[in-house]
């Protein structure tokens, strides 16, 4: 497989807090195609977030350590590289997008310096190439009036013009792979759709593969060719979209997508209940023994309360960590 | 007038700030129904959340009038307004905020209790444990602070606090919008089942337009400090009159993705413009696909075409025959009401 430009092989990153061993990332495995979006979902404190922040490094150490697994860019392991190292693959050959594109720019600078900040720190070229580079990234988002905006100041913007700024920023060194963390969440809905669908279009022109963290499913359902799920930490299905949307094998996923608000849900005589997932997502630092969706799980049996169940393959390409699931033959 | 709980005629909030006035509800006209929710939804800074604190008369409105229960609660004094306060209770996106982080759950929610002078230490007690129960929490959580609990149970514990003085109306700002989409699900179903056992009405307020599917009876679409559209559930689902809100529709992520990727969405172009100085005309305009003439000279009253369903839109023709998705015509005809009446 040629075409895979970053491969994640067991990853663990754990945070050691006086409270004890949190383990938000444990043994995490995945591969990223060029030209692929590889969502991955799941809700607060399921360690989507640090696996993204492990491939770059970006973990705070203390407490957080990533304490095994590789993460190969092009078979280079990012894990071993030093703190100068890894400062040359990030923004040059991995860019992030955060979700809060104010807290991402420094409020003191233009954004056009920002923009050429990034590049200069990568690429050889004089100030004012960069400059004008700059400008080509701001109207290549489609930020109107660039030469103009350019001299803006971060708080000058929307938020959706940040956003767009902030893409500006990661695309400054044609990335191989972008990772963007919940990119559109703090957007209003209207703005959500133009710059996913700008991410999207950006992400094909530059062949680049993206690791597109949401909590949003009909985000992924938009955007991804793969979809992770996680839980607690772990990796518990993935499939291609289609796959993953028609046939969720984990009782967590197919939760999951019952709880997700839809808009045919209008044409009914009464408002629609929803089929909530009982409980609590359970603190990582706490987690119950055997499956940790466990707990909540409407199809639980004893032996999900003793063991955890290993993520197997149930049909070519789908994979899901359910004891459940399996005795079915991946069917409800 | 027993049919009507809430009716809110030509309500205006401007606030002054440096380079203009910001028109956060610009002549905001409707009445709620015992019973029943209004479900409020618009992006940021449509003047949502200052709409819900003008009818809790958390802030003064400029003009306009708010009626509950036939009485005139406009000008009320902060005396006059606190046995008013009992029927409408609030409840706000962030559940963290609105709760008092070092007082116990417990006193958090007989405080509603000592400001109206009710019940004795005991009762108080008594009714604080039903309380929790009704929400699905424990009485043993009362002798517990905000800090111990998920963000769905502060949310839980928020709503309680609003049953407290069993109102008629709570206004909902956003309750789920900061709760994990497990958790929302959770608390939608609560507040649909507190509204059967209490007979309350809601005014939902949302920027998440597929959440109202799930709670509202009729819902009301705000852009820049106007209803531009208001309708019940499903006509405005499958008639959606106003182009502002077909993008909305549009714009909302489906979690289906075959539909996503086959479906053509027609998405308001460029950002919305600050509610500072909005737009002449009808302030959707700058953003508006079909936008004419017309539209950026004279601002369109809210006016009905059928007897349910509100529009204010030049181009919205009166014949429901010509009318498929959107806006086709150019008609001017029809029932237009005078722009001070509001719907009823």
């Amino acid at each position: 497989m040629d075409d895979v430009v970053l491969e994640v092989r067991d990853l663990s990153t754990h945070f050691f807090t006086t409270e004890g061993v949190v383990r938000a990332v444990d043994g995490f495995s995945a591969q990223l195609h060029r030209r692929e979006t590889l969502a991955i979902v799941g809700e607060s404190g399921c360690g989507k977030t640090v696996t993204a922040y492990s491939i770059l490094k970006l973990v705070p150490d203390p407490p957080g350590k990533i304490i095994g697994g590789r993460v190969l860019l092009e078979g280079k392991d990012l894990v071993k590289l030093g703190p100068e190292e890894i400062c040359d693959v990030r923004g040059k050959d991995i860019a992030m997008i955060f979700q809060e594109p104010m807290t991402s720019l420094n409020p003191v600078f233009t954004v056009g310096y920002q923009v050429a900040e990034a590049i200069l720190r990568h690429e050889r070229m004089s100030g004012k190439e960069a400059w004008i580079r700059a400008i080509e990234l701001f109207r290549l988002v489609g930020i109107p009036a660039p030469e103009k905006r350019v001299r803006e100041y971060p708080h000058q913007l929307s938020g959706g013009m940040r956003q767009r700024v902030m893409i500006a920023v990661a695309l400054a060194c044609r990335p191989k792979v972008l990772i963007a963390d919940e990119p559109t969440t703090a957007l209003d809905v209207t703005i959500q759709a133009q710059v996913l669908d700008l991410i999207v279009r950006l992400k094909e022109e530059f062949g680049m593969g993206m690791i597109l963290i949401t909590h949003d499913l009909g985000v992924v359902a938009e955007t991804a060719q793969q979809v992770i799920v996680m839980y607690a930490g772990k990796k518990i299905e993935e499939a291609s979209v289609f796959q993953l949307f028609d046939e969720p094998l984990h009782p967590y996923t197919q939760s999951l997508l019952e709880c997700v608000p839809r808009i045919d849900s209008f044409d009914s005589e009464r408002p629609r209940h929803l089929r909530a997932i009982e409980g609590v997502v359970p603190s990582a630092a706490d987690l119950p023994n055997g499956c940790a969706f466990a707990p909540r799980c409407r199809k639980a049996v004893d032996l999900c309360r003793k063991e955890g169940p290993e993520l197997r393959e149930v049909r070519p390409g789908h994979w899901v960590s359910c004891f459940v699931a399996q005795s079915n033959g991946g069917h409800e | 007038m027993t049919d009507v709980l809430l009716k809110v005629e030509g309500l205006v909030k401007h606030f002054r700030v440096r380079g203009g006035v910001v028109h956060a509800v610009d002549g905001v006209s409707f009445s709620l129904s015992p019973g029943e929710t209004l479900g409020l939804v618009g992006e940021s800074g449509c003047g949502k959340s200052t709409l819900g604190r003008l009818i809790t008369r958390l802030q003064a409105p400029d003009r306009g009038r708010i009626e509950l229960d036939g009485l005139d609660i406009t000008l009320l004094s902060r005396r006059a307004l606190r046995p008013v306060r009992s029927h409408i209770q609030m409840i706000f996106q962030d559940p963290f905020a609105s709760l008092n982080p070092r007082s116990t759950i417990g006193r958090s929610l007989s405080e509603p209790f000592i400001v109206h002078r009710m019940g004795t230490t005991a009762e108080r007690r008594r009714r604080v444990e039903e309380l929790l129960d009704r929400v699905g929490l424990q009485g043993e959580h009362a002798t517990r602070f905000p800090h111990e609990f998920s963000g769905g149970q502060r949310q839980r514990i928020a709503i309680a606090r609003a049953l407290a003085l069993n109102p008629k109306l709570i206004i909902c700002d956003e309750p789920v919008s900061s709760l994990d989409v497990s958790i929302q699900a959770q608390i939608l179903n609560l507040l649909q089942r507190l509204k059967d056992e209490f007979h309350l009405s809601y005014v939902f307020i949302t920027h998440d337009l597929a959440v109202l599917g799930h709670i509202a009876d009729r819902i009301a679409v705000m852009y820049l400090g106007e209803f531009v559209e208001l309708a019940d559930r499903a006509t405005l689902r499958q008639r959606p009159l106003h182009p502002y809100t077909s993008a909305l529709f549009d714009a909302v992520p489906s979690p289906e993705p075959r539909a996503a990727r086959s479906r053509k969405r027609a998405l308001p172009t460029g950002d919305p413009p600050s509610p500072v100085n909005p737009p002449a005309g009808c302030r959707f305009h700058t953003r508006c696909r079909f936008a004419e003439d017309v539209c950026a000279r004279e601002a369109p009253p809210l006016r009905k075409v059928e007897s349910t369903h509100w529009v204010a839109c030049h181009l919205v023709t009166a014949d429901p025959a010509q009318r498929p998705r959107g806006p086709v015509q150019m008609a001017r005809a029809g029932e237009t009401s005078a722009p001070s009446r509001g719907p009823s």
